[in-house]
């Protein structure tokens, strides 16, 4: 075992991490252990764009922004931190281009822009022109150039080192953040790095589902951490489906097809968005339109041979200009469905994309240990926080743009924190629990494999917790939850060396998925409304009496070793703009 | 495909496809530091499908078979990297190339990418890679104030560096090149890729620089020219082309 002392550690380098290490580089001496190499992050599989009211191309202001945002989100959002992020997007946007992030332009040279879902002038007139981007490889551009930054900075790197807990200590009665341990695949040794500040930054779960645009490694594990250590998960029930997944893979095609111009339609060459969503039509929000497709599908108007698919049409935009603005998605098409989008609609249908919940953080990234209280040295940014800017669903663009407002936030932050903080302890034996946790599982004879358990989970959540939920899906996957939880106390692993034993580690990831899985079910369970990318068939309408407000769910270990789930509830914070109806 | 709540638990229905289940033998390179002295070669047969690439091949032994076969992977769609290997005797990204594009009547080989050293089945140490790229300082280097808005540039010039923008630092292209193979000095294709982004950007200012560490014994002037980068990179990058471009900027500055 090894052990390590930094006045930060960040763990995860995507682009939350890396905008966080750039911050907190400069004024500590920082860490950045990732499970992944820095440019392997999903960061760089985002593709449409990062939204700052920049008004290069037409009138656009942060205000217009942020009302979008909390529309969007179907007024979960809270709005001091919608403002803070529309506000220093701007910034956001120009520090990226400085640091050389290679924007596409306008004639006259500036950073061009162009339309995304949910975003409108003048509180939803119309679609205005605010996602800055790079091609479809916005993503990739943030993330190789943020690399680029760490780089020339000098940032300390430990790849392919795995976080698997956090250590706390009290100091005079108060619970207090000591480190991280973590496990380098490499050798598959353990170490313990103590550290003044934490800072969370390790992506999304998309994994708990089939079909999904997430990256197989994102398995929630900075979520689960935290919750297997009393800190609460926030709005975990409210997971985005993007609308426009390759049918059957879950590969995602950019909003940014449907901004360039595309076109869903059914198995009629019917535009059913022009129904569901007269104004905003193809570009309204993502819950709307993935809903709309779902139900196209359900009653029949589904395209294919097993009509469970719609189809996004390109076929009117000249090739020329799907070449220049969504080379990389077109390409997609042709290498996995072998679709030519210039001449053939493609097939696509509603991915597991996004996870609205998470850490719960102030604005300052602070993790709350409860609706009272933060828990000293402990910061969450990006997709693994909720603070909260999605609400119940997360525009377009607002993503990349959390990442960059919000991860340099958390770098400040958990650097000005280290250089007033004291030490806090190591805990006695802090490697302990994952060593046991780890042995366990390696040890384990002739149990069940650990990839059929996953299929089976992610089988449950694709058919009873996805785009349609009712009380009866949710029990059916509670139940099924329970009973794989079972099996997973006696699965086993079959590489039982030492040295990139990926094998262990994705049986660690299940039981990560495992707990997650059931957070997002029960607080599914007992939101009894609709409300954005959470809809109850048995509830259909939003509840704003009962359900405006934010689920926080805490672990519970019972006598006999089981744990459980208890829910409690946070307000939103509404500044300027009082619910309404959302229509699009 | 995902079902919708009519049909709780059922099975989800698969995609269409034109090209049924087909049968596939891998042969895999497999080496194991703690219980192997030598690389040895194993083969399983496998049922596939019409979409499934390489990568499903390899999780499909991995997920039924063999825990314990290693590769890196993550994305699944060709955008992290992670998954460079030699596919019948070619660098691709296993996430990337389909089965059925393959001549399925022989067993598909599977072997680590050549030049780094193994170190676990299809693992491969990524360290010297990375500290080429690091090497050749791929980072925008401007003089004098930062001004308060964007630095303009024209559509004109952004598309002149637009190609080499598109690397995902996978490297297929560096370990597919026999200059690398024989002199592990050479920073090779890739990092020369990293170069020229930077090089022909017209916001930068350290082309000098670098062009003074390409300049080098081990820099650009190895390069032969056998265009097996270009062939190997999975982005379409046009890597020969690109260190053209930077042997004709030194050419250029220096006559
Ligand atoms: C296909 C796709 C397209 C998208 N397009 C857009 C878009 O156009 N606009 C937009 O705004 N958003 C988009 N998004 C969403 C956005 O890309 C992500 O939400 C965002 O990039 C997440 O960044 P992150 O830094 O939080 O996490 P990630 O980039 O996922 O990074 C997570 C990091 O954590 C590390 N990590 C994880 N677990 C551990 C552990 N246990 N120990 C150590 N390290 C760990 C990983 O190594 C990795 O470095 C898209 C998402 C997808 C999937
Ligand atoms: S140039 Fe192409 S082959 Fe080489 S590392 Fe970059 S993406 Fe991979
Ligand atoms: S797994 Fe990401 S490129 Fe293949």
């Amino acid at each position: 075992m090894q052990t390590h002392q930094y006045d930060v550690v960040i763990v995860g380098a995507g682009g939350a991490g890396m905008r966080a290490a750039l911050e907190a580089g400069q004024r500590a001496r920082t860490a950045v252990i990732t499970k992944l190499y820095p440019t392997r992050s999903h960061t760089g599989a985002a593709q449409g764009g990062m939204c700052a009211a920049l008004a290069n191309v037409e009138e656009d202001n942060w205000e217009w922004h942020t009302f979008d945002t909390v529309k969007g989100g179907d007024f979960l959002v809270d709005q001091d931190a919608a403002e803070i992020m529309a506000k220093e997007a701007i910034d956001a946007v120009l520090d990226l281009e400085k640091m050389g992030l290679p924007f596409n332009r306008t004639p006259e040279g500036t950073i061009d822009q162009r339309r995304f879902g949910g975003h409108t002038r003048n509180h939803g007139e119309a679609a205005v022109r605010r996602a800055c981007y790079s091609a479809d490889r916005t993503g990739h551009m943030i993330l190789q150039t943020l690399y680029q930054q760490c780089l020339k900075n000098d940032v300390e790197f430990f790849s392919e080192f795995y976080v698997l807990d956090i250590l706390t200590n009290d100091v005079e009665g108060e619970r207090r953040t000591a480190g991280v341990v973590a496990y380098d695949l490499a050798s598959g040794e353990i170490h313990i790095f103590r550290a003044k500040s934490v800072v969370f930054a390790t992506g999304g779960a998309g994994k708990v589902y089939k079909t999904t645009s997430n990256a197989h490694t994102l398995t929630g594990d900075g979520m689960a951490i935290a919750y297997r250590r009393g800190i609460p998960l926030e709005d975990m029930e409210f997971f985005q489906f993007h609308p426009t997944g390759l049918a059957g893979l879950g590969i995602l095609l950019s909003e940014a097809a449907r901004g360039e111009g595309a076109i869903l339609r059914n198995s009629e060459g019917e535009r059913f968005m022009e129904r569901y969503a007269p104004t905003l039509k193809d570009l309204a929000p993502r819950d709307v339109v993935a809903r709309a497709m779902a139900n196209e599908v359900r009653e029949g108007r589904g395209a294919g041979p097993n009509k469970d698919y719609v189809l996004l049409d390109l076929t009117h935009l000249e090739p020329a200009h799907i070449d220049a603005k969504l080379p990389d998605i077109t390409e997609f098409a042709r290498t996995y469905l072998g679709i030519e989008p210039y001449t053939e609609p493609v097939p696509v249908y509603p991915t597991a994309h996004y996870a609205m919940g998470g850490i719960p953080t102030n604005v300052e990234t602070e993790v709350l240990a409860d609706n009272e209280r933060v828990l000293p040295g402990m910061f969450a940014a990006g997709e693994v926080a909720c603070v909260s800017v999605h609400g119940a669903n997360r525009l377009g663009t607002n993503s990349l743009l959390d990442i960059n407002v919000f991860g340099r936030r958390a770098g400040i932050a958990a650097a000005a924190f280290a250089a007033k903080a004291p030490w806090v302890d190591l805990p006695e034996s802090p490697e302990a629990d994952t060593v046991e946790m780890l042995e366990t599982l390696r040890d384990r004879q002739d149990g069940e494999r650990i990839a059929d358990l996953r299929r089976a989970l992610q089988e449950t959540m694709d058919a009873n917790a996805q785009v349609f939920r009712s009380e009866a899906t949710l029990k059916q996957a509670l139940s099924d939850i329970h009973a794989l939880r079972e099996r997973y106390s006696r699965a086993s692993v079959q590489d039982k060396g030492k040295r990139f034993n990926t094998d262990l580690l994705e049986g660690l990831e299940l039981g990560f998925l495992l707990d997650l899985a059931e957070v997002i079910v029960v607080g599914a369970l007992e939101r009894k409304e609709s409300r954005g990318g959470h809809f109850r068939e048995d509830y259909q309408n939003r509840d704003d009496v009962n359900y405006m407000r934010h689920t926080m769910a805490y672990r519970t270990s019972n006598e006999d070793g089981s744990t459980g789930v208890r829910l409690d509830y946070k307000p939103v914070v509404v500044t300027r703009y009082q619910p309404m109806e959302r229509k699009f | 495909m995902t079902l919708t709540t009519e049909a709780p638990g059922a099975t989800p229905a698969e995609a269409p496809s034109a090209i049924p289940s087909f049968q596939v033998t891998m042969r895999l390179r497999r080496f194991n530091p703690e219980s192997d002295t030598e690389p040895r070669w194993e083969n399983h047969t496998l049922t596939m499908h019409g979409t499934d690439r390489v990568l499903d091949a390899l999780h499909k032994i991995k997920w039924e078979i063999d825990g314990s076969l290693t590769f890196r992977r993550s994305c699944a769609h060709g955008i992290c990297g992670s998954d460079a290997m030699r596919i019948n005797g070619r660098n691709r990204l296993a996430c990337k190339t389909l089965l059925k594009d393959l001549p399925l009547k022989k067993p598909i080989t599977v072997e680590p990418i050549k030049g780094l050293a193994v170190q676990k089945d299809l693992v491969v140490d990524m360290e010297p890679f990375y500290a080429a790229y690091k090497s050749i300082m791929p980072f925008l280097i401007t003089t004098g104030n930062d001004p308060s808005r964007e630095r303009r540039q024209s559509p004109a010039d952004r598309e002149r560096f637009d190609d080499t923008t598109k690397c995902i630092l996978c490297a297929a292209c560096t370990t597919s090149c026999p200059v690398y193979w024989s002199d592990g000095q050479y920073f090779g294709p890739q990092a020369i890729v990293g170069a020229h982004r930077f090089i022909f950007d017209s916001r930068d200012e350290g082309a000098e620089q670098r062009l003074e560490i390409l300049n080098d014994r081990e820099g650009v002037w190895r390069c032969r020219t056998t265009f097996n980068c270009t062939d190997a990179c999975p982005r379409g990058i046009e890597v020969t082309k690109a260190i053209q471009e930077v042997k004709q900027a030194l050419l250029f500055r220096r006559v």
